[in-house]
């Protein structure tokens, strides 16, 4: 775990705390309108499509295509020095929101755009792990 | 009525604030008038030497006692809207002359490296920056969509930085002057694929200053007045991974207004300014800015047709990728260039004739745009 002590550790907040948590136990949480059935993440206190307060956590299937992808070079700081050349990606999930994260599990020449990825879990310290994505 | 520039590039002479106030001086003496006659005064945040009240003080350190007093808090499209704050404040009676003073020291005042790694903290804490993605990463990501979706190519976003350089190449001021082909930014270090080291934009020291009053009363100071005809802002994130679009951008938005308020389009335009942090953002805004239909701004940039004696000359002097790009003013040099422009002051890169030139900013990741239209003669 102590490889990724000097990268950016996200810090849970009041409103990302569930999904920092479900990370904790490899689940992959975003928030579902209770009202209208909207998926969304990031984490928000109110639907950003009916403005709606019963937003409520669930648990994502993990499954995700590629919607895009670069392959890093030069690392950001020193801290993602060891890791380089890495891939930084946008996933459109299943449910429907994108989010950014890393693509593992084949080398950075083999992702595609629209290519089927999975979650998987990188745990770097006791309370926080990242989700990543490997091809599905 | 006024618009001057600092040396750009490297200056280990002069410190941040210094390039502030040395960039106001310039714009003051272009204009003709006194430090007292400023009762406006906008600044953009420095990141090399950061104060939290940051125009106000700038005014103390000029001894200067303005009505209206703002700092912008962020670059690229929120800077270059500080021109309609301005311009409001004057049509409203708030104030009479403007200065619109920018510059930061990210080279000799920051260090390139921490300015890199600074940047990045554009990023969310939580839900970003864990990926470790470096700037070019968030704009390579946008450049990898627009290639899948239309066919878009290397060799076509290698031509903005050619025509950039080109261009820089006839401006003595600019930070980088060595002329380079398309097969020199193919075989540059790749940082971010696609994007190469030839695609990603500077990293500078430098300032920029404007002097704006009303129409009425520009017509009694020192130079042709160059007039604000139009302007127009659009929002559509802050995150990349919140997005709307990849390929798709808030410049749209910004130009039908900004078009609209001018009553001109995109035909009326003789050269355009447009933020180039990274080559392909140059070809999504062409295409957002009604210069081409969507997807078509890889072929719009090909055989020359952005360069000077092209049908519509880009970044006369250089832009963020040759001229210099010191951050959070990047878009100021755009403004004081389409001023020189269409004063016709440009010497060797003088576009023939420029009567209208578009200026346009972006922030964030493709997040927040305002567009500008300039002209020498009111519409």
């Amino acid at each position: 775990m102590t490889a990724h002590i000097r990268k950016p550790l996200p810090a849970p907040t009041l409103e990302t705390r569930p999904y920092w948590d479900g990370c904790k136990l490899h689940e992959l949480r975003i928030q579902r309108c209770a009202a209208c059935g909207h998926f969304q993440f990031f984490p928000r206190i109110y639907c950003t499509r009916c403005f709606g307060d019963r937003v409520e956590w669930i648990t994502a299937s993990g499954r995700a295509t590629v919607l895009s992808f670069t392959i890093v070079r030069r690392p950001v700081s020193a801290a993602f020095a060891d890791d380089v050349p890495y891939v930084v990606a946008l996933v459109s999930m299943e449910e429907g929101p994108t989010m950014m994260t890393s693509i593992t599990g084949c080398a950075p020449e083999q992702v595609r755009i629209g290519m089927p990825v999975a979650v998987t879990f990188e745990d770097w310290t006791e309370d926080i792990s990242i989700p990543k994505f490997r091809p599905a | 009525m006024g618009a001057a520039d600092t040396e750009v590039g490297i200056v280990p002479h002069l410190s941040a604030t210094q390039l502030y106030v040395k960039a106001a001086k310039l714009a003051l003496e272009d204009a003709g008038i006194t430090k007292d006659q400023v009762d406006g005064l906008i600044t953009c945040a420095s990141w090399a030497e950061p104060y939290i009240y940051h125009a106000e003080m700038i005014a103390e350190y000029m001894q200067i006692f303005p009505r209206y007093c703002i700092g912008a808090p962020a670059g690229g499209g929120t800077t270059l809207a500080m021109l309609h704050h301005a311009a409001s404040a004057i049509v409203t009676g708030m104030c009479n002359t403007v200065l619109i003073t920018m510059a930061d020291s990210q080279v000799s005042g920051l260090s390139r490296d921490k300015a890199i790694e600074a940047m990045s903290t554009a990023g969310h804490p939580q839900f970003e920056r864990p990926y470790g993605p470096p700037i070019p990463a968030f704009y390579a990501l946008i450049a990898r969509a627009h290639q899948h979706a239309y066919g878009t190519t290397a060799e076509q976003r290698a031509a903005v930085a050619v025509a950039c350089r080109k261009h820089a190449s006839l401006n003595p001021a600019a930070q980088m002057r060595t002329p380079i082909t398309i097969d020199d930014v193919l075989s540059s270090r790749m940082i971010c694929d696609p994007l190469h080291l030839l695609d990603c934009s500077l990293v500078s020291d430098g300032g920029a200053a404007i002097v704006m009053t009303s129409a009425e009363r520009a017509r009694d100071f020192r130079m042709p007045p160059v007039y604000l005809l139009g302007t127009g802002e659009g929002h559509s994130h802050e995150h990349i991974s919140q997005a709307v679009s990849l390929t798709a951008s808030a410049a749209r938005e910004a130009g039908e207004r900004a078009y609209a308020m001018a009553g001109l389009g995109p035909g009326d335009v003789d050269l355009a300014e447009l933020y180039d942090c990274f080559t392909p953002v140059v070809i999504i805004e062409l295409e957002d800015l009604g210069f081409c239909p969507k997807g078509e701004g890889g072929r719009f940039v090909e055989g020359g047709r952005i360069e000077l004696g092209g049908e519509l000359p880009v970044n006369t002097h250089g832009g963020l990728l040759s001229h210099c790009h010191p951050g959070h003013p990047g878009s100021m040099f755009s403004i004081t260039e389409a001023v020189r422009q269409l004063r016709g002051e440009c010497g060797t890169r003088q576009v023939a004739g420029a009567g209208i030139a578009l200026v346009h900013g972006q922030g964030g990741i493709m997040s927040t745009h305002c567009a500008a239209i300039f002209g020498n003669r009111q519409v």
